[in-house]
C-alpha cells in the first residue's frame, strides 16, 4: 500500500476516489517510564522512552488506516496528515488520515 | 522555619543542576545538529506540494519525531519571563533543537532510501504533559521521491518493499 502526503502522482493517475480512511491509536508508558522521565525532565535532554512511545503509536495508527483502505479496495492513500493531542498525564492520541484512491498507470 | 529553608537549598540545588547539565547537553546538541546538517546537506527537503515530473520516482513517507524535555532552569526562568511578559527564549532554544532534530531523523530515513527529494514536509507539535513533566513532541513528515531505475516497475523496488506499512 503506497502513503504519501502528496496529492498528486509523477507518473500515475488517480482513477477513482474511495473517500476519507482514518486511523487511531492512544498510548501510555508505564510508571516506571514516567518516574525515569520525570528525573530527566530536572536536566533536559531527550526523552527517549516517549519518543519510541509514540513511534510505535503512529505506526499503528497508520497500520489501522492502512487496513480501512485495504478494506475499500484501495492501492493507496494520499493526502496523509498526522495529528497529535495529548488528551491525559502521560496519555496521548495520534490521529491519522488521508484519501483512499486507485490509481492507474498513466 | 527550618523546613522553608531546606525547600530553598533544594530548589537552588535544582536550579543549580538544571542550569549546568541543561546548558551542557543543548550546547553539544546544537553542535552535533550542525555536524549532521552539513552531513545532509544534499538532501534537499522542499514544502512544495506538487512532485517535479522530470523523471519517474516511487514515493515513500518518510517521518522524524523527538520528544525533548525541558531542564528545571528553563522552567523556572519561563516562569518568570512569564510575569512581564515577552520572548521565553529558553523554550525558544529547546523547540528549534527538537525541530531541527526531527527533520534531521526524516532525512536520515529518506538518505536510507536514496531519495532525491523529500517533498511536502509537515511539522506537528505537542506537548507532552506527565504530572509536572514539561516535554514536547515534534513530529516531521514528509514524501520521499526515489528515482526509478530505467526498466524496473516501482513496485519492484526493494525499496518500496521496505517502506511499506
Amino acid at each position: 500500500m503506497l502513503v504519501s502526503n502528496l496529492e498528486l502522482l509523477p507518473d500515475r493517475r488517480v482513477e477513482k476516489h474511495l473517500g476519507l480512511v482514518q486511523g487511531s491509536s492512544v498510548r501510555s508508558k508505564h510508571v516506571g517510564r514516567d518516574i525515569a522521565a520525570s528525573f530527566k525532565n530536572f536536566f533536559g535532554g531527550e526523552l527517549k522512552g516517549y519518543t519510541e512511545l509514540l513511534s510505535d503509536s503512529r505506526d499503528e495508527a497508520t497500520e489501522r488506516m492502512v487496513e480501512q483502505a485495504k478494506a475499500l479496495g484501495a492501492d493507496a492513500v494520499l493526502n496523509i496528515r498526522y495529528s497529535t493531542s495529548s488528551i491525559a498525564a502521560g496519555a496521548a492520541e495520534i490521529f491519522v488520515y488521508g484519501t483512499a484512491v486507485v490509481l492507474t498507470d498513466e | 522555619m527550618n523546613n522553608i529553608l531546606i525547600q530553598v537549598v533544594g530548589v537552588v540545588i535544582l536550579l543549580i543542576l538544571g542550569f549546568g547539565f541543561g546548558r551542557l547537553a543543548e550546547k553539544r546538541h546544537f553542535k552535533r545538529i550542525i555536524k549532521r546538517e552539513a552531513a545532509s546537506q544534499h538532501l534537499p527537503v522542499v514544502a512544495t506540494r506538487y512532485p517535479p515530473v522530470d523523471q519517474p520516482y516511487s514515493q515513500i513517507l518518510v517521518t522524524g519525531n523527538v520528544v525533548i524535555a525541558s531542564d528545571y532552569f528553563k522552567g523556572f526562568l519561563a516562569g518568570l519571563i512569564n510575569i512581564f511578559g515577552g520572548r521565553v527564549t529558553p523554550f525558544e532554544s529547546m523547540l528549534e533543537r527538537a525541530r531541527r532534530e526531527s527533520v534531521l531523523r526524516m532525512k536520515d530515513e529518506a538518505m536510507k532510501l536514496n531519495a532525491a527529494y523529500v517533498f511536502n514536509i509537515k511539522f506537528d507539535t505537542t506537548r507532552i504533559a506527565t504530572g509536572r513533566l514539561a516535554a514536547m513532541e515534534v513530529l516531521a513528515y514528509g514524501t520521499a521521491l526515489v528515482p526509478i531505475q530505467q526498466g524496473i516497475k516501482d513496485t519492484q523496488q526493494p525499496v518500496l518493499v521496505n517502506a511499506t506499512v
